[in-house]
């Protein structure tokens, strides 16, 4: 979803992309032009976008577990009919944007076999348990609500089919939002055992959906060139600051607490400041060893084989008609 | 496409798995809009490909229509064509009306 971890380097020396094209390239993204997949691209711009989109798609694919794991225990229909719809768009989102990734000529299968080996990298935030009902509301109001901060920017990503896929995707997550804000009110307002349910799950969320962003601008070894191909146009604390400060006032419309004493509102700058986020705890998570992480893609890889009889018949009944056609 | 991996060894999935052939997806959100093109799926028949496109592109009430066809089958212009294609169209002034004087006091032109 944000890019993470991955290690800065600059475009080697003797590197095919001629100074004159990277030049023209360039110039096309300061005016603003949208690059297509057909058009010339430096190579590390090309690897850029398939790093981003495909740790995107597999945030979304990887985001359908912790929630999907609440469907059978949703506490009403309502409730069961919203989540369901919310997890089937969450794979409709994956496939947008494994979908750009194809038009740069990376297939799904060979990035859905990366995810499946342990080798690709999603959000930090899915490695983290739904322990209470509570926490799907939660979800839906902080993750999706970051969510939601990142992509309206990426909706300007100077790369078409990335921006297409995130104004698609923007369009359809603002009920993601909506419902999860919904749901931790109704919580908040409900008996005193529901509002320190939820409170608690507020309490474990609010850090962790911190991390969404990445790394703080002084170790994101990626920003400086993203934002200068215009693939995005705000830094990760930039994005991370506009989160807080959407975010604080909605919580004290709930009467609902951040876990942080250092939260204050700075009259100056008209922000919320916030304390300093524990780095190690991240590099933790996204190094594999965060609370679930095993748990996800056992999870994932299960899914993959139990649906491997849906796809075996339908390349049999496949092969049925084409003989019944050629017949 | 057929799937030679995942049959011959009985359904393990381990295996390299061939992909299905990709469709381009057009949808038409509205009596009388235009289809314009929304994305893509993969599936193994045009039936299939309509299926998943409905599942992919039409999950809310907008889209009145759907059209699927085999990524193959699109001939693109290369950007590198986009002169010789499109420059004749633009120094054709005439085939804009600004390109014409209008009689001052004339109407409804």
């Amino acid at each position: 979803m944000t890019d993470q971890k991955s290690p800065a380097s600059a475009p080697a020396a003797g590197s095919p992309d001629d100074a004159a094209r990277v030049a023209e390239f360039e110039a096309r993204i300061a005016q603003g032009e949208s690059i297509e997949s057909k058009d010339w691209m430096p190579e590390r711009y090309r690897k850029q976008l398939v790093r981003m989109m495909s740790q995107h798609a597999h945030s979304e694919i990887v985001g359908m577990l912790p929630e999907g794991n609440w469907i059978t225990r949703a506490p009403s229909l309502r409730r069961k009919m919203v989540l369901l719809a919310k997890v089937q768009d969450e794979a409709g989102h994956g496939l947008y944007i494994y979908c750009g990734t194809e038009t740069l000529g990376v297939g799904r299968e060979e990035l859905v076999d990366q995810l499946l080996t342990g080798k690709a990298k999603y959000s930090s935030i899915f490695n983290y348990p739904t322990l209470t009902w509570a926490d799907i509301g939660v979800i839906g109001w902080f993750v999706d609500g970051a969510a939601i901060v990142n992509q309206t920017m990426l909706a300007k990503a100077s790369f078409g089919p990335y921006a297409r896929a995130m104004v698609r995707i923007c369009k359809e997550e603002n009920f993601h939002k909506k419902q999860g804000y919904e749901s931790v009110a109704t919580l908040a307002n409900g008996t005193p055992e529901q509002r320190a349910m939820v409170q608690d799950a507020v309490n474990r969320w609010w850090w962790p959906s911190l991390m969404m962003f990445g790394p703080s601008d002084k170790d994101s070894p990626n920003s400086a060139e993203l934002i200068r191909w215009r693939v995005k146009r705000d830094t990760n604390d930039t994005l991370r600051q506009r989160f807080v400060d959407l975010t604080v006032p909605q919580a004290r419309a709930v009467n609902l607490t951040l876990p942080d004493p250092d939260l204050r509102y700075n009259e100056q700058t008209e922000h919320w400041e916030f304390g300093e986020i524990d780095w190690k705890e991240f590099q933790e998570v996204i190094s594999g060893n965060g609370p679930c992480n095993r748990e996800r893609l056992a999870a994932r890889r299960k899914a993959h084989e139990d649906g491997a009889w849906v796809r075996e018949a339908a390349e049999a009944y496949a092969a049925k008609r084409q003989a019944v056609s050629a017949a | 496409m057929t799937n030679d991996s995942v049959s011959a060894t009985g359904g393990a999935t381990t295996a390299a798995e061939t992909q299905w052939d990709l469709w381009e997806v057009f949808t038409q959100e509205g009596e009388g809009a235009p289809h314009e093109h929304a994305g893509s799926v993969h599936a193994t028949t045009a039936e299939h490909a309509m299926q998943n496109a409905r599942d992919v592109y039409a999950r809310r009430g907008k889209v009145v229509s759907l059209w699927v066809v085999p990524t193959g089958a699109i001939v693109a212009s290369a950007p590198s064509d986009a002169g010789p294609l499109f420059d004749p169209g633009n120094d054709k002034a005439y085939r804009h009306p600004q390109f014409y004087k209008t009689p001052r006091g004339a109407r409804g032109l």
